[in-house]
């Protein structure tokens, strides 16, 4: 089946709409942010299951194995994943001052608060 | 040292940026950033110089050839964005000891500088760099400092529209991070060059137009093309003044690169399939967003908050250009991307000396701000009027390309509707005209804060350099011929 | 001095006294000495030039490449020097009104007011001596934002009103129309530069010539054509000296003197002749004129009347481009000599009857002549001069534009040039004889305006009278453009 070979396609489609739904819908900035993370998450996802070659082995190099997986795609995510994290900390950071500033981490009641 | 000469704008900020920390100081961290900047202004100048003798110069970071380790591939166009944004960097950076000390919490001066030479790091090494990932990467240390240095502003919605701009930051990255997926995927590799060679091997593939999107969609994010613009005015209006004048000189403008970069050199958009669509959607969205720009821009109330809108509708300009697609269209856009940066510094530096003297940015704090500020003021009408495209400012080199292009490619529309558009640009610089000289001030409401002398002098600069480079426009219009008749040269036969 | 030394002094030398003017600002008598000092250097130049042309040197200076293959380029050409010649003479006799009436009006910011009327002086020396279009256009929208401070000088709503209709439509005509058309020029014949003759290749398409004309004719907004002259009426809450030199002499003579040199060095005579919107926009001028004058004739207000006159008489000038044939382009470029002494005496007598009586309405005239005999027999000359009648210049551009009508047989013409003379003759001169009317109630004590406001008045009325007497030295300057050998 087409549709099952590719499953893994599939389960980064599905977690990346549910990140993009969390981020857009959710108004507590915190979800938001976990939101962003399954988002991101999703596409690390699709990196390294490419990398992934059926049959092949982890690449470390030894003289009884012909076929491995292709390192480069992990290593790429390791960047990425590196990268995802120091979004997150700034966020959470700005998440935190912007409650020391509002008293609030929900965007209905910040947006209220700027209003006025 | 010469040898390494391509990677030096690069590495000197980002190996500067730590060292920075170590400063205590605030002032001492302010002179080792400019240091450092001027440094990395000196190298890309003389690469600027190198490419335009030799050509393309190609650096294999750690000595791992290209294809596999990481290319810094510098030719015109890169030689050319590279003077650009370290000479901005390098202005702003000068001029903004005393705004930083004026806008931002004293505690956090020395850290403030780091940013800025993170952010100024990553826009040079987007710029810089020949290989996708490695520009994915850059492009996030660039955007992670943004939000840091957004979050300075003084008012605390300026938290509210860091947040917003990592949010929407961040999806805009993690589309080009898809989009670089698929290329790999489909092709093997990570390098533009050999990117450019492979894709045409590959035909009319569904995946790579999918790349293709993603990337253009993540890259429009960034760089604030309509309907995308929706963070640059929160962004813009409550970073401090330094950080707007920053961002303005320099990160659309390296957006527009990455577009023009992928659009042309990478996917060789002018001779795809979907070209003709993408045309009339880069064009369309182009002429939107420069009218639409512009009508909020005359509707504000605050000189910051207009003049952001002003910058949506000039990258509307640059879309026009890249959606022209023709070797004088790029051209434009690229004379245009330089001419802006000019522009747009010298205003929100102007900016950043109002708020400094009267503490904010909307029309009644500057009443009579002509003459209470008289040379600063001068600067910004130079600025404005760059800005309009008067003759014998820069401005008016980039409306003659701009309307030269759309003429050569028979789109007179397109030339009426360039042409009308700058007319509203006139409209709302002159409203602040209005009311900075025609208007009584407010008597009493000026700080004792004394005149920054190295803001104004580089505001002066900045204003200066519009008038220059609208008479001697050979650096801009030679370097940017040859960067647009090599970006659409490359093509593998 | 060589002749681009010339050239380039002609321009500078306005612009060197503005730091002179702005140091001075809290010293009157100093500041417009130095004000005269330059005008009378101008004059001194510009004569220099006008000898230098006279006798066969070719005087030319051109700078650095702009853009590839396109450089700013100045030139000394018969219009260009006749244009500069009257707008320094002028400007002389501008600086000497404005002295007695900014201070006999207790006007503010006069150091403002002095500084950038140099700088317009010095951009419409610029446009004179334009060798090509790029310079043309550069030294064109300067002078619009250059006279935008002097129009909204009073700072009041009204003038800030005034100020954007101004500056809207002068800016727009030129950024919308003559922009778009200086670039197709461009793309077209790869050239700007004015040339004898024309520069279009004489198989250039002729939808595209018609185009191009029709965007020239709209661009240049300062000839105030109609429906893009509504700049000008509103232009006149500047204060007189503004409009009297600005608009009736430099500013709007600085829009027909670029359409002249557009018609002749950029399509040629020959070409313009034959380009298919001519016609279309030979009648619209010719509409700009009529109804001009009937616009005018309902003026109450003196000011607005002349500026509606202006109108008109500046369609004339448009109306010689236009006929493209060599006794019309006479008629037009001696026009703008004629005009330019006539208008700027009624304006001068507008300002100083403002000065002298607080009067500002038509109505309110009656019976001025005894108050005022001087500035009112210098207003009934001018008005004359406006209509074409001896002993007046007025008389001889008259002349040579109803030659080219009779010429290019179009009769209609003719006779809609006739009944305009008779409106001028109307709105214009029935206002001094009615002031001089001996049944007419008034005031019968003499009360003049100050002795400056007389001197210039004086001064540009005895300009209307000798240009009658002397018409053939200006009918040698610009003869040779209409047979062919106008540029160096």
């Amino acid at each position: 089946m087409d549709i099952l070979s590719h499953f893994n396609y599939w389960v980064v489609v599905v977690l990346m709409m549910l990140g993009f739904f969390i981020v857009i819908a959710r108004g507590n900035l915190i979800k938001k942010l976990i939101g962003l993370n399954i988002f991101q998450t999703s596409v690390f996802i699709f990196y390294i299951s490419t990398g992934k070659v059926i049959g092949g082995s982890a690449p470390v190099l030894s003289s009884d194995i012909q076929l491995y997986s292709n390192p480069l795609p992990h290593v790429l995510i390791l960047t990425a994943i590196v990268v995802g994290i120091a979004t997150t900390s700034v966020g959470l950071a700005l998440v935190l001052r912007i409650y020391r500033a509002y008293g609030s981490i929900e965007q209905d009641e910040i947006l209220e608060q700027s209003r006025q | 040292m010469i040898s390494h000469l391509a990677v030096l704008p690069v590495l000197l900020p980002l190996v500067g940026a730590p060292a920075c920390v170590v400063l205590r100081r605030p002032g001492a961290a302010w002179a080792f950033a400019c240091g450092v900047a001027f440094l990395a202004f000196v190298a890309a100048s003389h690469l600027l110089v190198q490419t335009r003798e030799l050509g393309v110069i190609s650096y294999a970071l750690g000595g791992w050839a290209a294809p596999w380790g990481i290319e810094y591939r510098i030719d015109l166009l890169n030689a050319l964005v590279l003077v650009l944004v370290s000479a901005m960097g390098m202005t702003v950076l000068l001029a903004s000891r005393a705004s930083v000390r004026g806008e931002v919490d004293p505690s956090r001066h020395s850290l403030f500088y780091v940013a800025y030479l993170l952010c100024l790091a990553g826009l040079l090494g987007i710029v810089a760099t020949g290989d996708a990932f490695n520009l994915f990467v850059f492009l996030e240390i660039s955007s992670l400092a943004t939000y840091a240095l957004v979050a300075c502003g003084r008012d605390r919605r300026a938290l509210i529209a860091a947040f917003n701009y990592l949010i929407m930051g961040t999806i805009g990255a993690t589309f080009i991070l898809i989009g670089i997926g698929f290329l790999y995927m489909t092709t093997g590799t990570l390098n533009m060059l050999d990117l450019a060679v492979r894709l045409p091997q590959l035909g009319e593939s569904q995946t790579v137009f999918a790349a293709y999107a993603f990337i253009v969609v993540g890259v429009c994010l960034k760089l604030a093309l309509f309907p995308l613009h929706l963070w640059l005015p929160g962004t813009y209006t409550q970073a401090p003044s330094i950080v707007t004048a920053f961002l303005a000189a320099t990160a659309t403008k390296v957006a527009l690169y990455v577009l023009v970069r992928f659009s042309f050199s990478v996917f060789h958009l002018e001779t795809s399939r979907l070209a003709l669509s993408l045309e009339a959607i880069f064009i369309t969205l182009g002429v939107v967003a420069a009218f639409a720009g512009s009508l909020v821009a005359i509707y504000a109330t605050d000189l910051k908050r207009g003049l952001a809108w002003s910058s949506i509708a000039q990258v509307g300009y640059m879309a026009i250009s890249v959606g022209i697609g023709t070797a004088a269209g790029l051209q434009a856009g690229l004379i245009h991307l330089f001419n802006h940066a000019l522009m747009k510094g010298a205003l929100f530096l102007a900016v950043a000396a109002y708020v400094l003297r009267v503490g904010g940015t909307t029309f009644r704090e500057l009443r009579g701000i002509g003459q209470r500020m008289p040379l600063t003021t001068a600067a910004f009408v130079v600025g404005g009027l760059s800005l309009i495209g008067i003759p014998g400012t820069a401005g008016f080199i980039s409306k003659w390309y701009l309307v030269m292009a759309a003429m050569e490619s028979e789109r007179w529309l397109l030339a009426f509707l360039v042409v009308a558009s700058s007319l509203l640009t006139a409209v709302y610089i002159w409203r602040f005209i209005e009311v900075a000289y025609l208007e009584k001030p407010e008597s009493g409401k000026a700080s004792p804060q004394k005149p920054a002398g190295m803001l104004l002098t580089c505001t002066l600069l900045l204003a200066l350099a519009n008038l220059y480079f609208g008479f001697d426009t050979r650096l801009p219009v030679s370097t940017s011929a040859g960067a647009a008749a090599n970006l659409l040269g490359a093509r593998t036969p | 001095m060589s002749g681009a030394g010339l050239l380039v002094a002609s321009l500078c030398i306005p612009v060197t006294v503005i730091p002179g003017i702005t140091l001075l600002h809290n010293r009157p008598n100093p500041r417009e000495a130095l004000s005269l000092l330059a005008s009378a250097l101008l004059i001194l130049i510009n004569l220099g030039i006008y000898r230098s042309l006279q006798q066969g040197q070719t005087l030319a200076w051109q700078s650095g490449e702009v853009l590839p293959g396109l450089r700013l380029e100045l030139a000394a050409e018969p219009l260009g020097v006749l244009f500069s010649l009257i707008a320094s003479t002028l400007w002389l006799v501008t600086t000497v009104y404005a002295v007695g009436y900014m201070r006999a009006h207790n006007e503010g910011n006069q150091t403002r007011f002095y500084a950038f009327f140099a700088l317009s002086i010095a951009c419409v020396m610029g446009i004179a001596f334009a060798g090509n279009l790029l310079t043309l256009f550069l030294f064109y929208e300067v002078l619009s934002l250059s006279t935008w401070p002097l129009v909204v000088h009073a700072q009041t709503e009204r003038a800030r009103q005034g100020g954007r209709i101004y500056l809207g439509l002068l800016l727009g005509t030129s950024i919308v129309f003559f922009l778009p058309a200086i670039i197709l020029t461009w793309w077209t014949s790869s050239t700007l530069s004015f040339t004898d003759g024309g520069v279009f290749d004489p198989d250039t398409s002729p939808l595209l010539l018609a185009v191009l004309l029709v965007l020239f004719v709209f661009g240049v907004g300062k000839a105030a054509m109609m429906p893009f002259h509504r700049w000008l009426p509103a232009a006149m809450v500047a204060p007189t000296p503004v409009s009297a030199l600005l608009h009736a002499v430099a500013v709007v003579k600085a829009g027909v003197f670029s359409l002249l040199k557009i018609g002749i060095y950029i399509f040629g005579l020959d070409q313009l002749g034959a380009t298919g919107s001519r016609e279309a926009l030979l009648y619209l001028a010719t509409f700009s004129l009529l109804a001009a004058s009937v616009v005018a004739m309902r003026q109450d207000n003196l000011k607005a009347r002349l500026a509606y006159s202006t109108i008109s008489q500046l369609a004339y000038v448009s109306l010689g481009v236009l006929l493209a044939v060599p006794d019309s382009i006479t008629g037009g470029s001696m026009h703008i000599a004629m005009h330019a002494f006539g208008k700027i005496t009624l304006f001068f007598c507008a300002g100083a009857i403002l000065v002298a009586t607080h009067k500002t309405e038509v109505s309110q005239l009656q019976g001025l002549g005894r108050q005022m005999p001087f500035t009112m027999g210098a207003f009934l000359l001018a008005s004359l001069s406006i209509a074409g009648l001896p002993p007046t210049g007025g008389t001889w551009s008259k002349w040579y534009l109803m030659l080219g009508t009779l010429e290019t047989g179009a009769w209609l013409l003719t006779i809609a040039l006739l009944v305009s003379s008779i409106l001028n003759l109307i709105y214009l001169t029935l206002i001094p004889v009615r002031a001089f009317w001996p049944s007419a109630a008034g005031p019968r004590r003499m009360n003049e305006a100050p002795i400056a406001c007389c001197i210039a008045i004086a001064l540009s009325a005895g300009g209307c009278i000798a240009l009658f007497l002397f018409p053939q030295v200006l009918y040698q300057l610009i003869s040779p453009i209409t047979s062919g050998g106008g540029m160096p």
